[in-house]
């Protein structure tokens, strides 16, 4: 790398994107980029592996001894498998969410990120949906949940939440893999284009014999405006479903009015903490630092602490309304959480949740990656812990004195917990190495409009464009009149 | 009294001319709806690009776009649909006690139903845009590699009259390769 491309890598780069990479290069850094990523990327994909191991084996564990050796066959039947499963969904509301609502504004940083963050969705939602299926023990019959007509008659009850869930995850899982792919086929042509072997066989499938008329682009526009205009609605439906899992219950501490907006803010945090980790990884993985760029890191760095305080908002206003509401079974589970046997976990939640993001009011911070990488992975167990705190302390201290009991959670669930990242891993590992994680075609649609915008004169440009001759009558026929 | 109807000369050629940037390729299509090419209208052309740029449409003219009735028509139906499969079963599910609530719960059927109605209007519109873009169809004919990398093509379908014309407009604005391919 020359001495002027380094500069233009160090942290003062003050824009998203160099204008004047050419078109050819983005292709050829991407292209390449998914066949020869740095040796980090194996070394990650052999521990997601592993993990994932370690949760084939506690499954196969919990399978043959039963749910009690996951410790949940006392007051505590969810624990940290529904704290993880609303951890999961929660990971997954940025990727779709934030591309979608960053589409429809116009916010063209958006475009060298969005790829790997709508993977990060449909990767989440598949984790989470592991969740319900391995508590249920039985897990043949995860198909119940499902409307079908049975031989009995008997259908779900279509008043549960449970089933709004079912509804609601397929509804985003369906639409958030569709919005991914949709977006996807203009580089899946690309990628067809450039390739040989079983990589081109794939492409020129998933391709759909994309040519790049003016009438694909027209309907690719439209459909991918409106599948983000329904994806937007839906994103903050499920995570409102899914905190009505909670707050439809009338235990102490979830029966609260604040929880769905409460945790559509801590999904949108989570989310985005979790971009900022993948940002980091990919950027070193893939050598991209030309486009994943310190400025673009800088905006989600706002972003992030931007939602951080919304949700500290939203954490502090429940607290709130528990204090001075005067039920007192709800009084007692926040006294609890505060100065319990759970209260260092309550704290840390607090501390990584609400006074960990200021840091992210320092330039130095957003701009140095070693520190924003941690600092994005202890948001994260912060937003985890919450989760915990939200299930645990309830479950222990609800409204039957004879249920009361301080669990801790056994190995089996552990290893569930921890073989979920090794899964999310694998699976965004494969993909990443598969499509590619940076979209070609927008990326040049943001060089080329940036690159007119501040080299081109913009009357020039205008005139240009206002000037495109119209169609000029026809010249008559026999002579006319 | 007008004369006989003067008919179009059949299309014999496929023409793909490339273009290094969309300026020139935007000179070649105003020269065309100048009918410098007498025969040949903007209607004709076809114009293929790596990138969506956002003037096309000022360029090529309106052309339809059928997304957004899709999307309507699609989400309608899953909304309807879906309550009403719901509202049936729930009326055939005689073995669940009710204790005194509704048999139909209007308030969560219509949480069930809004989710499909996304669904089924995110499906729509997808069917939508594979037909509209003419998408999972036996291609047709020229393309080339470099349309996906940085290069502008402009495709029209041409009589032999409109040939030459046509080649010359694409040299005066600096076409970097021509394709040519024979319907007949």
């Amino acid at each position: 790398m020359n001495s002027a491309a380094a500069k233009h890598l160090t942290d003062e780069q003050t824009k998203d994107i160099d204008e004047n990479i050419e078109w050819a290069k983005i292709n050829k850094d991407v292209l390449r980029s998914m066949e020869n990523p740095r040796r980090g990327y194996w070394v990650a994909m052999f521990i997601s592996v592993c993990l994932f191991g370690v949760m084939i084996f506690a499954e196969v564990w919990q399978y043959n001894y039963g749910m009690g050796d996951a410790l949940l066959n006392t007051s505590h039947m969810w624990d940290l498998y529904i704290s993880t499963f609303v951890f999961w969904i929660g990971m997954s509301h940025s990727g779709t969410l934030l591309s979608a609502i960053l589409h429809l504004t116009h916010a063209d940083w958006r475009k060298p990120i969005y790829r790997f963050a709508e993977a990060m969705t449909t990767f989440s939602l598949m984790t989470a949906g592991i969740f319900p299926v391995i508590h249920l023990g039985r897990v043949w019959n995860f198909y119940w949940v499902m409307p079908y007509m049975s031989d009995r008659g008997i259908w779900p009850n279509f008043r549960s939440p449970l089933i709004w869930d079912a509804f609601a995850i397929t509804a985003y899982l369906t639409s958030s893999v569709l919005f991914l792919y949709v977006g996807m086929i203009p580089d899946l042509a690309i990628c067809r284009d450039n390739t040989t072997g079983w990589r081109k066989k794939l492409y020129t499938f998933l391709s759909l014999g994309w040519r790049g008329d003016d009438a694909q682009w027209r309907h690719f526009r439209f459909t991918y405006l409106v599948i983000a205009c329904f994806l937007i609605p839906l994103a903050v439906s499920v995570h409102s479903i899914v905190a009505m899992d909670f707050a439809m219950a009338i235990m102490p501490g979830w029966h609260v009015t604040t929880f769905p907006p409460y945790f559509v803010a801590g999904a949108l945090y989570s989310g985005c903490s979790a971009i900022i980790t993948l940002f980091i990884l990919l950027r070193y993985f893939f050598k991209f630092e030309e486009y994943m760029t310190m400025p673009i890191l800088d905006k989600v760095c706002k972003l992030t602490f931007v939602i951080a305080m919304v949700w500290t908002y939203l954490n502090l206003i429940e607290f709130a309304s528990v204090w001075y509401g005067h039920d007192i079974p709800s009084k007692e589970v926040l006294i609890a959480k505060a100065t319990g046997p759970y209260s260092p976990f309550f704290w840390g939640m607090m501390v990584l949740g609400s006074v960990l993001p200021f840091a992210l009011l320092s330039k130095f911070v957003r701009r140095n990656m070693y520190v924003m990488f941690f600092v994005s992975i202890f948001l994260n167990v912060g937003m985890w812990l919450e989760r915990w705190m939200i299930v645990t302390p309830t479950l222990s201290l609800g409204y039957h004195p004879q249920a009361f009991n301080v669990m801790w959670p056994g190995w089996v669930e552990w290893a569930m917990v921890g073989g979920s990242f090794g899964w999310f891993g694998m699976l965004f590992l494969m993909f990443v190495k598969i499509f590619p994680c940076v979209s070609m075609y927008e990326v040049k649609e943001m060089v080329y409009h940036r690159k007119r915008t501040t080299y081109a004169d913009v009357d020039e440009m205008m005139e240009l464009h206002s000037g495109v001759p119209g169609p000029e009558p026809k010249p008559q026929e026999n002579g006319g009149s | 009294m007008s004369g006989p109807a003067k008919r179009k000369a059949p299309k014999t050629k496929r023409l793909l001319g490339l273009f290094g940037d969309f300026d020139q390729a935007f000179d070649v299509i105003a020269d065309i709806r100048h009918y410098k090419v007498p025969g040949v209208t903007v209607d004709d052309v076809t114009l293929k690009s790596p990138i969506e740029h956002p003037e096309i449409e000022d360029v090529l003219g309106e052309r339809p776009c059928n997304i957004p009735k899709w999307a309507f028509w699609g989400g309608l139906f899953g909304f309807c649909f879906t309550f009403i499969m719901l509202a049936s079963a729930q009326a055939n599910f005689l073995a669940q006690p009710q204790g005194g609530k509704a048999v139909i719960t209007v308030p969560s059927n219509i949480v069930l139903a809004y989710e499909m109605l996304i669904l089924f209007g995110v499906l729509s519109t997808l069917t939508g845009f594979i037909l509209g873009a003419k998408l999972m169809r036996k291609s047709e004919g020229l393309y080339d590699k470099a349309i996906s990398l940085d290069q502008i093509g402009i495709v029209i379908e041409v009589a032999d009259t409109e040939f030459q014309p046509l080649k010359d407009i694409f040299k005066k604005h600096n076409v970097i390769e021509i394709h040519e391919e024979s319907l007949t």
